[in-house]
């Protein structure tokens, strides 16, 4: 009796080791596929279209461009001929093939917070999908960021290598969350300011960055700038669905609801919602003083407003919940950096579909009938009315979005 | 030689209403779904966003939405010792082109027929007589009862998001409803639109004289709604820009709006647009459908293989593929034999255009569907005894649209053009308005479609050719009702007053209405029916036509979209329940 005991132990630690190896253990596999969608690593390894994980779009970044490999199990162009370790490295410590540095695109400064049995699991899922033949060449950066051991500088500045430490202090599900937001959903890569080398600014965490000509909002629980005016329920509506009564996820947010969060179990969204509500500093915000009403900005920009916004965001700004955003009390409309306005004025944007909010909605482009003085002068109009706060835009700043618009693929 | 694509389980000709429903319910069901549409892909945002929606010019005018006529069209003739000519520009009728088909450019008009609109025929030879209709009228009761479609109605209906007031649940009267219409399972899923000065100054002279108003239902929405395929609509702004016009504000219920983006979120249904089903093909014993052939924008041909073949275009082409494709007898108007063809009907429309006292009606604040209407006069809701008619239609006030480029109104002896034009419109303009009657058009010998004996399309393919005109019974009717309606015009004290009753001859150079209907009617009986009660073709079972008004016996005196839409839901149902089950012939 003892000693079948001890031998069915002995079998289960045995089966344990060899878990990651095993290409029959669905479990693994599962949460290995679970794992993925948290990482939501198609975003950048699966081009819209094409085959998962068989490599990416282009992605701009402030230093040129880079290009999603392959990671396919395929031996030649994928990761086939990876070793566990190595896959961990990668994940854990930003070294690809034979020690080679990768660039911080791959968020591998989020990921070193995932544990080894986690990473592991995403190595299982990932040796069972369809090994694709497809070369990518990654590396599209200008001189002298195309030299990867600059990474080396760059890593010793701005990376800290280290799984995730819980915090005793809060809850499991607070923990929980943690983990996903700051490691698998590494949300900061979108949302936490750069350093001019690119690194996190770690004293702003998650309080709102620009990238690819998006503005990721603050995502704090800051009243005025963040997401401190969303309730939980308002919270977990929009990473379930793509939408709530204050917005709709857009641009590449659409892609991380479509691939990741409206994917994700119950728990780790009430997990994710439990840490966000906790995060960031309760700064006392300086309100901004609006732009006076007599303004001619703000006068023009009114009956812009009048005539090609009011029929679906309502004179009074208050939108219509899940179809057309809410102007009014809206973080998002009076950030500091309203690049994500500007563009959605000038380009138009389409809401995410989701299974149970499969509408879509979309803005209309206005690019070809608003001047640069006229969507500046109805944006500075929607910053500054029903409440609203926030410096002016100018038709500056509409006129250098415009032709960076134009140009971009 | 057409390329042959790999086989789909159904192939769906036409993705307007009845196709966007049907492709819903099939590929939710499982199936692999492809619609074939010949006009473009139609998205609100991108198509019709509300930054040039308002279009009257390029839309209303210009008609940027409507089918080209050398794309497809039809010869017309009123009789058959004419001649049938080519149309070169639609007028009285106009079909639309691309995704959601004529659900975008509709007015919303939402209605149900009466119970004894289902079953016509027997009603009338009932109470008054088996002598009483005149004997070319073919019209016959419908292979289904009011009882059976009703849960259709109501389906189609919270899938719109309905604007409206029951006057009937579950046979329980309602106060400010319409009293004469059928049972209904619920409420409206959104209450009706707010009312403007001309329907509340209608309303009252139609109760001071002894009527029954009620407002209009809608499918302009009063209010958000999200209907049980999670889609979101939007508040109507009473922008006034509906039929001719797709909606900018995500407010008129439409393919886009209601149905599109769900549908496709399925892996296993795909769109073709840009591509013309030139036929339906047949095997060698011509009782099963193997699949269909179209043609794209490079003149390429492709077979689409398939188990199910769903028949969703206009009505008007849903009959001419039938035509084409040999499926079912073609109808002979001589002799009154074959079925294909049978049973064309239209709508009986006619108006009573008034000039107020001292009103301002700001008739701009308007949506396709809103109004108040009474239904007195609707089918058999009075007596016929010595009216030498049958049949009725629905009249009232609807404030629909007094945009600026074809809403002119003047008073009698106005000039045409030129400056006391221009002044006499700027006083007229708020004070005008024109109250409408909706009436039944019933079904005859010589009123059918049939292939031109001359004329081709580009393909070489023949063209449909209509015969029709308004008979006595209709004109008689349209007589009846707009002295009706204007004897309750007359209590709004207007300072002028001129009823427009429908004349003969039909003219096909005047707009008068989309609702074109019959010519693969569905009933009871193969000698004068293409297709069964679940809309399946008597001769090739795998055929459906689901729910077109081509499917109409004959029209009634409503508008004919809530209909539409219930018979396709009712064929989904069939198809899915009972087809895929035991395919082959459900009746």
């Amino acid at each position: 009796m003892r000693s079948s005991l001890a031998a069915a132990i002995l079998l289960v630690a045995w089966s344990g080791a060899v878990a990651a190896q095993d290409t029959q253990n669905f479990d693994r596999i599962e949460q290995g596929r679970y794992l993925a969608v948290l990482s939501d690593c198609a975003a950048c390894h699966t081009k819209p279209g094409g085959p998962p994980f068989a490599g990416g779009l282009a992605l701009q970044t402030p230093f040129g461009m880079l290009v999603a490999p392959n990671i396919t199990p395929d031996r030649e162009t994928g990761i086939g001929n990876l070793t566990n370790a190595e896959f961990l490295a990668a994940l854990h410590d930003g070294r690809g093939h034979h020690g080679r540095r990768l660039y911080p695109a791959m968020p591998y400064p989020a990921y070193t917070k995932m544990s080894d049995d986690d990473v592991l699991a995403i190595r299982a899922y990932l040796a069972t999908v369809a090994p694709v033949s497809n070369s990518v060449i990654s590396n599209q950066l200008p001189f002298p960021f195309n030299i990867r051991l600059s990474m080396a500088f760059w890593n010793a500045l701005n990376f800290t290598a280290g799984r995730y430490q819980p915090n005793p202090q809060k809850s499991a599900e607070w923990n929980r969350g943690a983990y996903i937001v700051e490691g698998a959903a590494h949300c900061g890569t979108c949302h936490t300011p750069k350093t001019f080398l690119g690194g996190d600014k770690n004293d702003a965490a998650l309080a709102g960055a620009t990238l690819q000509g998006w503005y990721a909002p603050d995502i704090t629980n800051d009243p005025r700038k963040g997401i401190g005016r969303w309730s939980r329920d308002d919270l977990v509506q929009y990473l379930k669905t793509g939408a709530n009564s204050w917005t709709l996820a857009s641009g590449p947010m659409a892609d991380a609801v479509t691939h990741s969060t409206s994917a994700m179990t119950d728990e780790d969204i009430f997990a994710i919602a439990t840490y966000l509500m906790d995060s960031g500093a309760l700064a006392s915000p300086s309100r901004a003083v609006p732009v006076a009403a007599n303004d001619d900005a703000m006068r023009a920009g009114a009956a812009i407003y009048k005539d090609s916004c009011a029929a679906c965001h309502r004179d009074t700004g208050k939108g219509e919940a899940h179809l057309f955003p809410r102007l009014a009390d809206s973080a998002l409309v009076q950030s500091d950096d309203p690049t994500t306005l500007v563009r959605v004025v000038l380009q138009g944007t389409r809401a995410v579909s989701t299974a149970s909010m499969p509408t879509a909605p979309a803005m209309p482009a206005f690019d070809w009938r608003l001047g640069d003085a006229q969507a500046a002068a109805v944006l500075t109009y929607i910053r500054n009315s029903w409440g609203n706060a926030a410096a002016p835009v100018s038709p500056g700043n509409v006129a250098s979005q415009r032709t960076s618009l134009a140009k971009a693929p | 030689m057409a390329r042959k694509l790999p086989a789909k389980d159904v192939v769906i000709i036409g993705l307007g209403w009845t196709g966007s429903i049907l492709g819903y319910e099939l590929a939710k069901a499982g199936l692999d779904v492809v619609a074939i549409e010949r006009g473009p892909w139609r998205d609100t945002a991108t198509d019709f966003p509300p930054a040039y929606a308002q279009d009257e010019l390029r839309y209303a005018v210009r008609l940027d939405l409507f089918l080209r006529p050398d794309q497809e069209t039809l010869t017309f003739r009123n009789n058959a010792g004419q001649t049938a000519l080519p149309i070169r520009s639609f007028a009285s009728f106009l079909p639309g082109n691309g995704v959601g088909g004529a659900g975008v450019h509709w007015n919303g008009q939402t209605w149900r027929f009466l119970p004894t609109d289902f079953r016509v025929r027997s009603h009338l030879e009932e109470r008054y007589g088996k002598d009483a209709l005149p004997a070319d009228m073919t019209i016959q009761d419908w292979p289904v009862s009011y009882d059976e479609i009703e849960p259709y109605y109501d389906r189609f209906e919270k899938l719109c998001g309905t604007s409206g007031k029951a006057g009937n649940l579950r046979g329980a009267k309602q106060d400010g409803g319409n009293p004469f219409e059928g049972w209904r399972s619920s409420e409206y899923p959104t209450p009706p639109l707010k009312q403007g000065l001309g329907a509340t100054l209608f309303a009252e002279a139609a109760r001071n004289t002894g009527h029954n108003p009620f407002p209009q239902p809608a499918s302009n929405l009063s209010e958000a709604y999200v209907n049980p395929l999670g889609m979101k609509l939007g508040q109507c702004t009473y922008c006034g820009f509906c039929e001719r016009f797709g909606c900018g504000n995500y407010s008129k219920a439409s393919p886009q709006t209601c149905v599109l983006p769900a549908l496709l979120r399925f892996p296993n249904f795909t769109a073709q647009t840009e591509s013309e089903v030139t036929r339906i093909n047949l095997d060698s014993t011509g009782k099963r459908a193997t699949g269909i052939t179209y043609v794209d924008t490079s003149g390429e041909e492709w077979e689409q293989p398939a188990d199910i073949v769903l028949v969703c275009a206009f009505a008007l082409f849903n009959v001419r593929l039938m035509l084409l494709s040999g499926i079912g007898k073609p109808y002979d108007a001589q002799t009154g034999q074959g079925v294909v063809g049978r049973n064309y009907a239209y709508q009986t429309t006619s108006s009573v255009n008034l000039i107020l006292k001292d009103k301002n009606l700001n008739p701009f604040i308007a949506t396709g569907a809103h109004g108040m209407i009474i239904d007195d006069y609707n089918g058999d809701n009075f007596d016929h005894t010595g009216l030498g008619f049958f049949g009725g239609g629905y009249m009232g006030f609807g404030q629909t649209n007094a945009r600026p480029i074809q809403t002119r109104p003047v008073p009698a002896g106005t000039p045409k053009w030129g400056a006391q034009w221009k002044k006499a419109t700027a006083e007229t303009y708020q004070r005008a308005c024109s109250l409408a009657t909706h009436g039944s058009s019933y079904s005859y010998k010589d009123c059918c479609l049939d292939l031109d004996p001359t004329y081709k399309d580009r393909l070489g393919r023949p063209l449909m050719r209509m015969t029709f005109d308004f008979h006595d019974n209709e004109l008689k009717m349209s007589a009846f009702l707009t002295e009706r309606l204007a004897d309750i015009a007359k209590a709004m004290d207007p300072a002028e007053l001129t009823p427009a009753p429908r004349k003969g001859p039909y003219n096909m150079s005047i707009y008068q209405t989309t609702h074109n209907t019959g010519g693969t009617v569905m009933g009871a009986d193969p000698a004068t029916s293409v297709l069964n009660r679940y809309c399946q073709s008597w001769d090739v079972h795998n055929v459906f036509v689901p729910g077109g008004a081509s499917v109409f016996p004959q029209n009634h005196g409503y508008n004919p979209t809530d209909t539409v839409g219930a018979l396709a839901y009712w064929t989904a149902d069939a198809i899915r329940d009972r087809y895929l089950r035991n395919p082959g012939p459900l009746v």
